[in-house]
């Protein structure tokens, strides 16, 4: 798939080689994560988030399937087989429930995390613009499923965070009201819309794996990034997945899923919201709706809005909201700086930090009661987000200077190892014809 | 082409979001929002220590979650309903199963059952296997017996409520007097009729009357002397337990699996520098991995002796 | 993961490496069998889940009022959602089946093995025929109760006697006798 130097697949065993004759899985899997693929051998850490969340989707797809043993997806029994027969008799119950609830939480942190390093590292430039497409076709999906997974316990928090989010639509003019109605199958979310978000929620996972593996193919034919940008040139660039990023992937997954077990036995309701443990009343709205950590930013961004401009402030709103993740469809094309690598952007690196915390404090902004000042904020990070990759990226990607680039990569990690195992943006400004990192 | 129409976008959301900045400050100005009576003088829970605190956190103090169980039984029960939990759940409290079973058959409220000659309706006494029965049928008996308040069912209120148990203990023994200054600087904030003043609450005053009131309102079983302090730990301590039952076991699986994640991630991470070794060692010293230079360098190495 | 073949560096020829190979493969095959373990440790959770859960097992047993069933009737109860059948024999139905020679049957068993001492007269079984599980005929008034007077699978006319035994039909097994026991001489309880 990618390059010629590829060790072949060669099968040993009469077993491996009959399968291969009839049906190439075996191949297909060394070649996409065995001996057989090719990787730029200065990938640092920051690399390691993809199989991260890899593994968290395996998990929630794992747990979930094994809770909808047991879950009642009625209006009245879904909060108690929850709370009772899952939290109390199930054998395990509460460890799947728990597991499920912070894997979640844990799904979105090394994906986030995973975004951040495409952001900085320019994966989303050519020729990978398909596969960022896909990155972000997986990120809406998984933003629904949770919203839909978090319904299910219908608990205050499930029910209102339903209402306020089907409410969306309505904030369109005609067509709103009748869309918003026909999700929820009613005019407020009851059974009708609780049955079809189990069995959304329940579908989407499996989508979530067909576009991912869509995503890893669309990878594996230019091959990996890397944290100079440069392209692979020959052999000495590379370094086989197997046995060197398995080994890489093996024990950071293992560390991850350290703290991961940490927060589920020790602390599992410290993401969540105190007001789900109480069961929905459609009648009593909770002191403050807030969605789970991982949408705050994109709260803040949809209540920033508060002065009716010509459109509803609410769908002003909604369509900030919706653009702010569209916006990074175009990415490719607003950022066509030929430098993918952040380490050698100076500017663009110092508004890539601008943008971390930007998001940083929409979150903030995000997860808690709309006071003035809160409101503030939001408004104003929110503005810088929208400028920062609407406006200000386009312009830097013109008008900067870039740092001379390493002739290859081997170069780069030939002249120090500091290269290859620099955290983002440590590599020093010099002179010269190879970017030569202070030791 | 996309640039032009992407610039265009953001200017506009840009320039949307400084018009509500600006008409949000300006409203603050002219007319900031006035302070509410709930900010200032809610109160955040006192400080409580339980058995069940921490990472090491139990229920082994089964004498605490058995007083905790009656003042429940005694006191709160009258309201409160405690629907996810089974009394045979209670063996984790340290009751036997005949102890169990008298306490089921004894509690006041009884099953809804049906007749089974007539098929009206009708109650029968509890079993182990039931959960506790509701002190009301419905919630419109619920509110019509409490002046229209709703009593929440208390098993996972110490999950329900910032704070925990803390919460509960707090607010068992908040209640007081409105202070004078309150109803100087907030003179509408008086606590309507019915309602009582209680600063842990959300909005300060609460629909519950102070359920402990006097010390000895419980007898305890264990002697321990019941004032109203005592009572408000206990029942918060019980609460905590019966909204998360599982506390030790997942507590005791916590340190297994993190340990062994530990160990693993260790073993895991001297595999992987001991696989990257070689690579790393090979551009160090050799420069580019060109076969004949390694065999070169491997060569003079065997014949000085030196180990590759 | 033995990493001779696949690490980037060519052949091993020398004593030396050798060593550090197998110091390598030890390193890595202890790392992968421990995550191995792992793997399948957490899997119990998952299998465990699927065993029935503690309210399932609560109930498990059942407590029954036999006050009410004259010698000659009978009542169909429940335990652990399955039927149950409670039959007061009259003596004449005991007399039958204390009557049938042991070895003619194709599941031995007395009446006496099938119920408590000082209780003969009452049978207490699943109603599920042991064939294909179908609830037989004659507990009720009216019902069907075949040749030998006790129960009537209609399925595939599996024919029991007055001790519930099989006595034609393709059944195999006697109705299985629960474990139970009197709480009183009115109160039984079953499982």
């Amino acid at each position: 798939m990618s390059f010629k130097w590829a060790k072949p697949y060669e099968p040993k065993h009469p077993m491996m080689k009959w399968l291969d004759e009839r049906l190439p899985l075996p191949r297909i899997v060394y070649h996409a994560t065995g001996p057989g693929y090719p990787v730029p051998r200065n990938l640092n850490y920051w690399w390691n988030f993809g199989a991260v969340a890899g593994i968290f989707l395996t998990i929630q797809i794992v747990t979930g399937i094994v809770l909808a043993m047991h879950y009642y997806s009625s209006a009245d029994g879904a909060f108690n087989s929850v709370n009772q027969l899952i939290m109390r008799d199930v054998n395990a119950g509460w460890l799947l429930r728990y597991a499920h609830m912070n894997g979640a939480s844990f799904f979105f942190i090394a994906v986030y995390i995973h975004i951040f390093r495409g952001l900085y590292y320019g994966s989303y430039k050519a020729p990978r613009e398909l596969v960022w497409m896909l990155g972000l076709v997986i990120y809406l999906l998984m933003m629904a499923t949770a919203f839909m997974g978090y319904v299910l316990p219908w608990g205050q928090m499930s029910y209102w965070g339903a209402q306020v989010i089907t409410g969306f639509f309505s904030a369109f003019p005609l067509v709103g009201e009748p869309i918003r109605v026909w999700l929820l199958g009613g005019y407020a979310p009851d059974q009708a819309a609780l049955t079809r978000f189990f069995s959304l929620h329940y579908l989407l996972p499996f989508v979530i794996a067909a576009v991912v593996i869509l995503h890893i193919w669309a990878l594996h034919i230019p091959g990996s990034g890397n944290p100079t940008g440069v392209d692979v040139k020959d052999e000495r660039d590379t370094l086989p997945f197997h046995p060197f990023y398995t080994a890489k992937d093996g024990w950071f997954v293992g560390a991850f899923l350290l703290v991961y077990a940490i927060v589920t036995f020790f602390a599992p309701n410290y993401l969540g919201h105190p007001d789900n443990y109480i069961p929905a009343n459609p009648l009593a709205t909770p002191a403050e709706i807030v969605p789970e950590w991982y949408f705050w930013p994109f709260y803040a961004i949809l209540r920033s809005f508060t002065f009716d401009f010509l459109l509803p402030a609410k769908l002003w709103g909604v369509l900030a909201m919706f653009s702010s993740i569209l916006l990074l469809f175009f990415l490719p094309w607003l950022d066509k700086s030929p430098v993918r690598s952040g380490n050698y952007r100076p500017l663009f690196q110092r508004f890539f930090w601008l943008l971390v915390i930007d998001v940083l404090l929409l979150g903030w902004a995000g997860g808690g009661a709309p006071t003035p000042f809160r409101n503030a904020i939001g408004q104003i990070c929110a503005a810088y987000y929208f400028l920062h990759f609407l406006v200000i990226l386009p312009l830097v990607s013109r008008f900067e200077t870039t740092l001379p680039l390493p002739s290859s990569i081997s170069e780069s990690v030939l002249h120090g190892e500091a290269a290859e195992a620099a955290p983002m943006g440590q590599t020093k400004k010099r002179g010269g014809s190879v970017a030569v990192p202070a030791e | 082409m996309v640039r032009v129409i992407a610039f265009l976008v953001g200017l506009v959301f840009a320039g949307v979001l400084l018009i509500s900045l600006i008409t949000g400050v300006a409203t603050y100005i002219s007319s900031p929002p006035a302070p509410l009576a709930a900010e200032e003088f809610h109160l955040k829970p006192k400080h409580l220590d339980l058995a069940s605190d921490g990472l090491f956190g139990n229920f082994k103090n089964q004498a605490q979650l058995q007083r905790g169980f009656q003042v429940y039984s005694e006191v709160c029960s009258a309201c409160h309903s405690l629907k996810l939990v089974s009394f045979r759940d209670l063996k984790g409290l340290g009751y036997k199963d005949a102890e169990i079973k008298k306490i089921a058959s004894d509690w006041k409220t009884q099953v809804p059952s049906i007749n089974p000659e007539t098929g009206e309706a009708s109650t029968r006494k509890a079993l182990p296997s039931d959960t506790f029965p509701s002190p009301f049928p419905n919630e419109v008996a619920a509110r019509a017996a409490n002046n229209n308040a709703l009593p929440p069912d208390l098993s996972l209120i110490t999950k329900a409520r910032e704070g925990g148990g803390a919460y509960v203990y707090s607010l068992l023994t908040g209640f007081q007097n409105q202070p004078a200054e309150l109803l100087k600087k907030f003179p509408d904030a008086k606590t309507p009729q019915g309602l009582h003043y209680n600063p842990y609450f959300a909005n300060l005053n609460i629909a519950m009357p102070p359920p402990l009131t006097t010390t000895g309102q419980v007898t305890y079983a264990d002697g321990t002397p019941a004032t109203v302090d005592q009572m408000a730990r206990d029942v918060a301590a019980f609460l905590v337990w019966t909204a998360n039952p599982e506390l030790e076991r997942r507590h005791a699986a916590g340190f297994s699996v993190s340990i062994f994640l530990l160990v693993a991630s260790i073993l895991g991470y001297l595999a992987y520098q001991q696989i990257w070794y070689e690579a790393k060692r090979a551009v160090r010293v050799t420069g580019p991995l060109e076969p004949e230079n390694q065999a070169k360098t491997r060569r003079a190495k065997a014949k000085q002796g030196v180990a590759g | 993961m033995a990493t001779k073949a696949q690490s980037a560096e060519g052949p091993e020829t020398t004593e030396s490496g050798g060593e550090g190979v197998r110091r390598r493969d030890f390193l890595n095959v202890a790392a992968v069998s421990f995550a191995g373990v792992g793997t399948v440790a957490a899997l119990a959770p998952l299998v465990v889940q699927m065993s029935p859960s503690a309210d399932v097992l609560a109930m498990a047993t059942t407590e029954v009022d036999i006050s009410k069933v004259q010698p000659g009737q009978g009542i169909k109860t429940q335990w652990r959602k399955q039927p149950v059948f409670v039959r007061n024999l009259t003596p004449k139905e005991i007399a039958e089946a204390d009557a049938v020679s042991i070895s003619s049957l194709r599941d031995p068993q007395t009446l006496a093995e099938r119920t408590k001492p000082g209780h003969k007269n009452w049978l207490i079984t699943l109603g599920v025929c042991t064939h294909l599980g179908c609830v037989p005929l004659g507990i009720g008034e009216g019902e069907n109760r075949g040749p030998y007077g006790g129960y009537f699978c209609p399925c595939h006319g599996s024919m029991y006697d007055t001790a519930a035994r099989i006595r034609q039909g393709p059944a195999p097994k006697n109705l299985m006798v629960p474990d139970y026991k009197f709480l009183s001489p009115t109160t039984v309880q079953i499982g």
